[in-house]
């Protein structure tokens, strides 16, 4: 398969997942205990890309020592949980990192 | 009610303090394609025809390792699996878009627009309100194609030092801020992302987003649902 057919294809398929739901879905297809339930869907999917990319090194094996980007997330966290602001918390987070990682 | 433009624009000013990290993400997306041997135009085609970070942060890494497009493409599906959900979500206020609408709103709904116009469109009732949505997906698109541009350009010139990759996951720790003080909110995240530590090598065809997310789903209907009947 040629690098474009591999590209299309995979913009094909990201495509699709955003579209099929929008596309098939009805209104009268929700009531209040699924959309409680959906609710929690940022909060079920992006640990699943945090905690890999904080937690494994590039080998994919757990790091827990010498590891800065432990300590920049848990600051993360708590200025997140302080001011409740995204930019805060990103801002915090990265310059906690670059701190570690320097000094 | 608002115009289209004034809704667009809310959605704009919304999304962008999430667009900061999205910088870095596309400069190193950029420098990653040049380094494996992709051409520039075919970096910069991924970028406009898949236009999804994630995605193509995957299929680097995997067309690098030598992997097959078969597993390529299905696990670009599989990291795929949580716009599904997304997906389901907007739904009920998109229902009565015409399909040209749907297809455009569909291109949009990546992991930032979603997180902004999900609080939009459930304290909305406006019928254009989806004007929010393709404003922050728009944002991030030319943020997206121009950091991918340049990070073409500066090739290695990035030290890899710098460690901006760490911007990825702190990117997506920053959209839960809102989530970190409710007791259910953190068993779930804490779950789910046990389970795509824990599953990242032993879960096959890097199925480990959707796996944890429906793990962290069925924890959260029985939790919603045992305190419903304590009340």
């Amino acid at each position: 398969m040629s690098d474009w057919v591999l590209i299309i294809c995979c913009g094909f398929i990201t495509f699709l997942t955003r579209f099929s739901m929008i596309a098939l879905l009805k209104k009268e297809m929700f009531n209040d205990r699924i959309r409680e339930v959906l609710s929690f869907v940022p909060s079920a999917i992006f640990p699943a890309i945090i905690f890999p990319a904080i937690f494994l090194d590039n080998s994919g094996s757990l790091q827990f020592e010498d590891n800065p980007k432990i300590l920049a997330s848990i600051i993360a966290v708590i200025i997140g949980i302080l001011s409740k602001n995204i930019l805060a918390t990103i801002v915090g987070g990265l310059s906690t990192y670059w701190f570690l990682i320097f000094i | 009610m608002k115009s289209n433009l004034t809704v667009f624009f809310k959605g704009v000013i919304d999304v962008s303090p999430l667009m900061i990290p999205v910088v870095p993400f596309g400069l190193i997306f950029g420098v990653l394609a040049i380094d494996i041997g992709f051409s520039p135009l075919e970096t910069m085609s991924m970028s406009l025809i898949i236009f999804g970070g994630a995605s193509q942060i995957v299929l680097l890494q995997l067309f690098s390792g030598g992997a097959s497009s078969l597993v390529i493409i299905s696990s670009v599906g599989a990291v795929n699996s949580r716009h599904l959900l997304y997906g389901a979500v907007v739904s009920e206020h998109l229902s009565d878009l015409k399909l040209i609408w749907k297809i455009i709103v569909s291109y949009f709904l990546i992991d930032q627009a979603f997180a902004r116009s999900n609080e939009y469109l459930k304290n909305n009732n406006q019928k254009n309100k989806y004007f929010h949505l393709i404003g922050g997906g728009a944002t991030c698109w030319i943020v997206w194609q121009t950091t991918t541009f340049f990070g073409i350009i500066l090739g290695s010139a990035i030290p890899e030092k710098l460690g901006l990759s760490f911007a990825v996951p702190l990117t997506f720790l920053a959209l839960l801020v809102n989530d970190f003080r409710k007791l259910v909110n953190v068993i779930v995240i804490f779950i789910s992302g046990l389970v795509a530590t824990f599953g990242f090598n032993l879960i096959p065809y890097k199925a480990y987003v959707i796996v944890a997310a429906l793990v962290g789903l069925f924890i959260a209907m029985i939790l919603t649902k045992s305190i419903k009947k304590d009340e």
